[in-house]
């Protein structure tokens, strides 16, 4: 229980420091998660699971973000260190919550007992993290002069926008665990997240092809006029160009992920929508309230898809200066 | 301009172009060019649209390939030889009609780009460079803004000084007055004038006659991807000797 609560923190003061780096930008996520954990620790239960302590955990959630935001201002707190520090928590987020069979302190907790919203964020932002790039270099790979490269890029990308999400997170649950050795089984949360990665990338790639198209030839031909080389002109003048023509689109994509991750229910994961199943069936306190529990799902769901979204018109807006 | 060609004559040309060709699809583009420029020549190109004007001087710096004829700039031949094109890129500069600046970058980041990443300038340095050829074009106070907080001809000006940051040897440009409101020209070509009494070697596909006739030392008419006629600003507006030159002359000086 203390992991989450310490992972919580770190989400909250780092949320709270991108919003004192970033300003409007990340204002939205950073307020509305202090709001939702302010009210979830005075949320009206007798549960037993929700003692004091809980609460107070909870509690110190707003309070981080507000030093946070304090902390973001500060003038050494540059936006290299947030990225990288995000990264490792992103990275450290799933060693911590499954611990380590041999240390005291940490014991060994099987992804296969993982349930609800941190399952339903970790697919998410997980999908979300990997998909852009792999979908980027999709989408160079289709421009590709190379043929292989051009092939195999145009390939995954049809053969996988063709296959509906659902048979995707099959094969990777079943069908990949057949043909590798018992030994290198990759873990059930991990296939479900490659599945989402793989799916969600062939969609991106397209996203961004769509840009990379948008963007005038003049803009290559300056940049080779200059003495640029080919992966100089993408990376300074193509791509920045293409991807914030396509930030409605890509942040629309991350959306449906995010509202994706409902389908890992199928191959066995618990995320949240399984979680508020599994209430209604064993909690007789949730017997007649089966449409409360999925309302307060869906009402999840919204904000921070709203969140997103919001959040992606402040991003443009910022990066609407001086366009053209 | 009789300065500059006095002391060009001396020196071997600093781009050879020997029978080159062009072919976009079945449609042949450039018929067979020959032309020699020398250090600190300025050339000015003229010529009806679709005359392969434009497509001969995207060829010197590999913009568009050439299919046959030989091309040897400042002493490097254009081949598929890729480590050529990028040192024949490094010594020549290009403007555009349509400007081509980095709309999502600003001034100074268009004009500092290449020398940091090309030329492998410290930032500061560079940034030097920048502020010394933005006062040179006349526009140093606008350095932080976008190109599209800027006019035309600032921003054709703003194009000129990232050609010239690279420091390039020759300068090649294309119709650079052709986007631009009337009133707007003169400030490019001020600029354009200054930049050819400093001896710049410059190639200009142009209509601007009377640029031609201040400073060019040598004119080309292009017609049908062929050279028709070539020779000094004189001969050419004084004593024209084809009739297809004849012809184009009176017809864009007579408005």
């Amino acid at each position: 229980m203390w992991r989450i609560a310490v992972l919580l923190w770190a989400t909250s003061f780092l949320f709270g420091v991108s919003w004192g780096l970033w300003g409007d930008l990340v204002r939205p996520f950073a307020i509305t998660i202090g709001i939702l954990l302010a009210l979830a620790a005075f949320f009206p239960t007798r549960a037993e699971s929700y003692t004091l302590a809980v609460r107070i955990a909870l509690i110190i959630n707003p309070v981080l973000i507000f030093i946070g935001y304090l902390v973001g201002q500060l003038k050494f707190i540059t936006a290299r260190i947030v990225v990288i520090v995000w990264l490792v928590l992103f990275i450290l987020t799933p060693i911590l919550l499954r611990g380590f069979s041999t240390s005291g302190t940490l014991p060994l907790v099987e992804t296969t007992v993982w349930g609800g919203f941190v399952v339903t964020i970790l697919l998410a932002a997980g999908g979300i993290i990997l998909s852009f790039p792999i979908g980027v270099a999709l989408a160079l790979g289709r421009r590709s002069s190379l043929p292989v490269v051009k092939i195999f890029s145009t390939a995954f990308i049809e053969i996988v926008r063709g296959v509906p999400l659902v048979t995707i997170l099959f094969m990777f649950s079943i069908i990949l665990a057949l043909f590798l050795p018992p030994e290198s089984r990759l873990d059930r949360l991990m296939r479900a997240l490659m599945a989402m990665t793989i799916f969600s990338s062939a969609y991106m790639a397209e996203n961004v092809r769509g840009g990379l198209q948008a963007v005038p030839s003049g803009q290559e031909e300056a940049g080779k006029a200059v003495g640029l080389s080919n992966f100089q002109i993408m990376t300074f003048i193509v791509l920045p160009q293409a991807l914030r023509l396509v930030i409605p689109a890509i942040v629309g994509q991350f959306i449906s992920l995010f509202k994706d991750t409902t389908l890992a229910i199928i191959v066995g994961i618990s995320e949240l929508l399984a979680i508020g199943r599994s209430i209604i069936n064993s909690d007789p306190m949730f017997i007649q309230r089966q449409l409360e529990v999925f309302i307060f799902i869906a009402f999840l769901f919204w904000i921070i898809s709203y969140v997103m979204s919001s959040s992606s018109r402040q991003l443009e807006s910022q990066l609407g200066v001086g366009q053209r | 301009m009789s300065e500059n060609s006095n002391q060009t004559n001396t020196g071997e040309p600093i781009i050879i172009c020997r029978d080159v060709h062009k072919w976009f699809g079945n449609f042949h583009a450039l018929k067979g060019i020959d032309m020699d420029v020398n250090p600190q020549e300025v050339v000015v190109i003229f010529g009806p649209s679709g005359s392969g004007k434009s497509t001969f001087i995207r060829t010197l710096n590999r913009l568009e390939e050439h299919q046959q004829g030989q091309i040897i700039v400042d002493g490097i031949e254009l081949s598929h030889d890729v480590r050529n094109i990028e040192k024949i890129r490094m010594e020549t500069g290009m403007v555009f009609q349509q400007f081509n600046l980095f709309p999502h970058l600003t001034v100074m980041q268009n004009i500092t780009l290449a020398p940091i990443w090309v030329r492998k300038w410290k930032k500061q340095k560079a940034e030097e460079v920048a502020v010394q050829l933005l006062e040179r074009v006349g526009i140093p106070e606008q350095a932080e803004k976008y190109p599209a907080q800027l006019s035309g001809g600032q921003q054709q000006r703003v194009a000129i000084a990232r050609a010239l940051a690279m420091q390039p040897k020759i300068m090649l440009f294309d119709e650079p007055t052709s986007a631009l409101d009337p009133e707007m020209i003169k400030e490019v070509l001020d600029v354009m004038v200054e930049l050819a009494q400093s001896g710049m070697t410059m190639l200009v596909v142009t209509h601007e006659m009377g640029f031609a006739r201040g400073v060019a030392d040598r004119m080309y008419f292009f017609d049908e991807g062929k050279i028709v006629e070539s020779g000094t600003p004189n001969d050419i507006f004084q004593n024209p000797q084809e009739d297809r030159t004849k012809l184009f002359l009176s017809q864009i000086l007579t408005h």
